[in-house]
């Protein structure tokens, strides 16, 4: 076989290189900006203060329990788009990625004219069972499963067309229902799929501003997340915002970093 | 346990209609070309592919209403598609945890069935670590550990390199035989189909051409595609007594037949000779050199002329002939090597 020169001889043209640049830059920038004017000093004390203990764990519990409630609700609807063959198919598929492209704020305004004390179901819920879902806990993870589920649903929906179905073929042969398909077969297969899903969900959701104030509201202790506590802070005391929003980037970093290897990079 | 399938599968421009009848403990081989039809046949068996038409019948039940994981079958695919996330045991031990076995039990009889496939040491592997004659080895575990009362093979040693394949051949031919149930098994080889299967069945365009036991259909091809399969020059002519006319020539043959026959001959059984030798005028004709290749330790030259036809010569008689392509030479073939049978 003939070997293929992998570089191509010249210059890379500048017209691509420069605005490859700017946008490398403009990507890093506010990022260094932010290590740049950290309060360095200040740091260990300021993150060992209650209230930023608090936005910190009700983030981290709120985003991986929506994250589990994507996964429950997610994976088999994905799997519905993906190898079930029912009329409206196609719109279904359209309707599950609209939260990926409404702003959240919009989110947040349908979530409270649905699930709201006066909302279509949120009235029959305070009613029957007494529950009220806005301005809770409870609210910011309706808000963050919300806003994160389509990533999810996508990421799972491409590893399950991505899977050869004739493994499915080979199961159904030797007697598996497709129940039993679904979780010894399908399931295993597509496991770096619905990591990598996992792994988009729970970023999302930890950073979700606009559809949680909207929806919960942002209330210390009980709907406050991390991202309403750095919006906040920002207005007031500026250098508590960096700490939060340092915090933040820590977290999303060390998830990523730990899981890049094993699962979200393809093998 | 007698299988007995009519299979009727409509798509556009194909159709597949074919019936056929398999005893407990025989081996039907289905052969044919690409395209034929075969592999749906298979998973139309299967229940893989929906028939439009057609039933198949096993031991008096009625199969082609149920689902393929309700069927008693065990299916050999072509690349095995063992699971990669599990071992080599719990591949084999799937099927009969499938069908209610305990989680023990289940790994009793794929521990058997490892030790019969002479894969005993190799349970706990995954299929990336084992090797292509030890994954088909599986893979035929596997099938057969739902004890199946109907086994399918797609293209079982297709996988496989030519050594590997030799071996591998030899030993699915000794499970084979330990089978009692019924077998298909569907290849294009016409090699893994003789040494394999009781009996041939050729399908071509979605319709049997063909069917016998290995040496009937290597001695008498009825199709053009069987004919080269088994290496012989194969003509329809029409015969009277010992005379068939085969176009516009003449030949004697062995058999005595009236009517439209068949009439074929070994390519090792066409002499070539530079001018018209004396004699008889049956069995000669004329012909143009088309094409010169090797064959085995002979070579096979091409003809060209009232119909095609293939001759192997020795290389020795290639040099005392000095055969070029384009040129003409005489052909014939003896009476007692041409063998006619009725159309």
């Amino acid at each position: 076989m003939r070997t293929v020169p992998r570089q191509r001889s010249g210059r890379p043209p500048w017209m691509l290189v420069l605005p490859a640049l700017l946008g490398l830059a403009f990507l890093v920038l506010p990022l260094a900006g932010m290590l740049i004017r950290a309060p360095w000093t200040t740091l260990p004390q300021r993150l060992t203060e209650p209230h930023v203990l608090e936005a910190l764990r009700l983030s981290l519990v709120c985003a991986t329990v929506a994250t589990v409630v994507c996964l429950l609700l997610g994976v088999p609807l994905a799997w519905l788009l993906a190898r079930v063959d029912f009329p409206g198919r196609r719109v279904a598929r359209a309707l599950v990625t609209v939260p990926l492209v409404l702003p959240p704020v919009v989110g947040g305004v349908a979530l409270l004219l649905v699930l709201g004390r006066r909302g279509l179901i949120g009235q029959w819920l305070a009613d029957t069972f007494g529950v009220t879902l806005p301005f809770t806990t409870t609210g910011v993870i309706v808000a963050e499963a919300f806003v994160a589920m389509p990533f999810l649903v996508i990421s799972v929906e491409g590893a399950l067309r991505g899977a050869d179905q004739r493994f499915e073929e080979a199961a159904a042969t030797l007697g598996a229902s497709r129940w039993t398909v679904f979780h010894r077969v399908t399931l295993p297969m597509i496991m770096p799929g619905v990591v990598a899903g996992a792994v988009l969900c729970w970023a999302r959701a930890l950073g979700e501003f606009g559809a949680t104030i909207t929806f919960a509201g942002n209330f210390p202790g009980t709907t406050r997340t991390m991202p309403l506590a750095v919006y906040l802070a920002l207005e007031t005391e500026p250098e508590a915002a960096i700490v939060l929003s340092l915090v933040l980037l820590a977290v999303s970093l060390i998830i990523l970093a730990s899981l890049r290897d094993r699962w979200v990079t393809s093998p | 346990m007698t299988m007995r399938a009519h299979l009727v599968v409509h798509r556009p421009a194909f159709t597949l209609d074919i019936s056929l009848e398999v005893a407990p403990g025989e081996v039907v081989a289905l052969l044919g070309p690409n395209g034929a039809g075969k592999t749906t046949a298979l998973r139309a068996l299967a229940g893989l592919t929906a028939m439009s038409g057609g039933e198949i019948v096993l031991d008096g039940h009625r199969l082609h209403t149920l689902a393929a994981e309700q069927r008693p079958i065990g299916m050999v695919f072509q690349d095995y598609l063992l699971f990669p996330h599990l071992s080599a045991l719990d591949n084999v031990a799937f099927g009969p945890r499938c069908r209610g076995a305990s989680k023990a039990e289940a790994r009793r009889t794929a521990a058997a069935l490892l030790e019969r496939v002479g894969l005993a040491g190799h349970a706990a592997s995954r299929p990336r670590q084992l090797s292509g004659g030890q994954a088909q080895r599986v893979a035929l575990a596997r099938a057969l550990a739902v004890e199946p009362k109907l086994l399918l093979l797609d293209e079982p040693l297709a996988a496989l390199d030519a050594h590997t394949r030799l071996e591998i051949r030899s030993q699915l031919r000794r499970h084979l035989a330990g089978f009692d149930g019924a077998t298909v098994l569907v290849t294009h080889d016409p090699l893994d189909a003789m040494v394999l299967a009781d009996r041939l069945i050729v399908i071509e365009h979605g319709a049997i051409v063909q069917q016998g036991t290995p040496a009937e259909v290597a001695r008498r091809p009825r199709t053009d595609y069987v004919a080269r399969l088994v290496g012989l020059n194969l003509y329809r002519g029409v015969a009277d007594g010992t005379r068939v006319k085969v176009g516009e020539l003449l030949f004697s043959s062995s058999d005595r037949l009236e009517g439209p026959v068949f009439v074929a001959f070994s390519p090792a059984a066409v002499a070539l000779y530079r001018t018209r030798p004396d004699g008889s005028p049956r069995n000669l004709w004329q012909a143009t050199i088309d094409g010169i290749e090797r064959h085995g330790d002979n070579v096979r030259v091409h003809l060209d002329g009232p119909f095609a036809a293939f001759s192997d010569i020795t290389p020795a008689a290639l040099a005392d002939l000095d055969l070029t392509p384009g040129q003409e030479v005489w052909a014939s073939v003896k009476a007692t090597e041409t063998h006619a049978y009725p159309a």
